[in-house]
């Protein structure tokens, strides 16, 4: 994806957004029961958050209660294991600077189906706001690109990020959009109850019927 | 084993029952001892089979597949079986997410490497403590057996499952001047 006004080159210039807002932004994009994987602790409150409506919470997510760093993998054996369906991994940026050799490996399998997004605040929030590298000079986008996701880019603002989502939907990845985001709080709190999460998630993706 | 049949090798019959039980994605970090099974997996269009950069990885994908409909194994060698300790506890156990797993054994039999000795030494303590299924392999005509009803087992039970391949088996990894 090449730069344009919409879609700065450098973390410097996107605008600071709110996880909840955007979370619930990329939601209203997903019409084909695309799976989601949420991150370790505040990206996947947000998408739990986000998720509730009058019909029940959305079915397709997959919420992580540890195993900090394996949203994106988890999310590419999702994606190798249902080609046909988009799948995406919603991860935070000190997650995915524990595991930045999974960008490669999306990147080698060229998955197409699939679509990373980073929640960027530079700070390990949920222990006391400690700075990530982020924050110090490492560019997540950049690292992207070098690992070989050449679909990587910051999204300059809410609209620009709703576009991005729909062009990640409809074109060929792997893609990888770079959000900016504030330290608000999450909404709500995930349900802690690993089995539930999983059997539900594999009823959502027809897996179990 | 049919009179007559010539002999399988043990990554031949390993080979064999994954593909049995329809065990078709396999992430590895590779190692000496696992290359003849790597090569023929990688040689076989029924495996999906490629390199990951870290074992925490491969174990996240596998778990990713599997709540997707796909089975998968995860290759290594023991000292990287010693990154998994979290992900196997904050992951597949909880989750009840049949994580299937090879460990080429080192760090016995022979080991040139101290730190291989000593980490190997974490391997079954950590397996243990998490309560997860492992079946050390060391004799060619109990591969197929071990394999073939622990795959069964892990997937009846929605509990992960570690072959160990002793050099009892595989012949290990021996000194080199």
């Amino acid at each position: 994806m090449a730069p344009t006004p919409n879609q700065p080159l450098t973390r410097d210039q996107a605008k600071v957004m709110n996880r909840y807002d955007i979370t619930k932004r990329m939601l209203t994009h997903l019409h084909h029961d695309e799976a989601v994987i949420g991150g370790i602790g505040y990206s996947n409150f947000d998408l739990w958050a986000a998720s509730e409506n009058p019909n029940g919470r959305r079915q397709q997510n997959f919420y992580m209660l540890g195993s900090m760093g394996l949203a994106v993998p988890i999310a590419l054996g999702v994606a190798l294991a249902q080609p046909q369906r988009r799948t995406i991994a919603l991860e935070g940026d000190g997650s995915i600077l524990m595991q930045l050799g999974c960008l490669g490996t999306v990147a080698a399998r060229a998955q197409r189906n699939l679509i990373v997004v980073i929640l960027d605040n530079g700070a390990y929030q949920i222990t006391g706001g400690q700075k990530t590298l982020t924050e110090q000079g490492v560019d997540i986008v950049a690292v992207a690109r070098a690992e070989g996701l050449a679909q990587s880019a910051w999204a300059a603002d809410e609209s620009a990020f709703e576009e991005m989502i729909d062009r990640a939907l409809t074109e060929d990845g792997p893609w990888l959009i770079g959000c900016r985001i504030d330290n608000n709080k999450p909404v709500d709190t995930t349900e802690r109850d690993p089995s539930r999460i999983r059997d539900q998630f594999m009823r959502g993706l027809g897996v179990k019927k | 084993m049919a009179d007559g049949a010539p002999e399988r090798a043990w990554y031949e019959i390993v080979r064999d029952v994954l593909k049995q039980h329809k065990v078709s994605l396999v992430p590895y970090v590779p190692d000496n001892v696992l290359r003849p099974l790597i090569e023929l997996i990688e040689s076989d269009p029924f495996f999906t089979a490629f390199a990951v950069a870290r074992e925490e990885e491969g174990l996240g994908i596998a778990a990713g597949a599997w709540m997707g409909g796909t089975r998968a194994i995860l290759l290594m060698q023991t000292s990287g079986f010693a990154t998994l300790a979290n992900q196997l506890a904050s992951l597949s156990v909880p989750f009840q997410i049949p994580t299937m797993m090879i460990v080429s054994e080192r760090g016995t039999l022979g080991e040139f490497n101290i730190g291989q000795m000593l980490v190997a030494r974490t391997m079954r303590p950590v397996l243990d403590c998490l309560a997860i299924e492992h079946h050390t392999v060391t004799r060619l005509d109990e591969v197929e057996f071990i394999f073939d009803r622990s795959i069964t087992q892990a997937v009846a039970t929605l509990g992960p499952v570690c072959f160990i391949l002793s050099p009892l088996l595989t012949g290990g990894k021996v000194f080199a001047k």
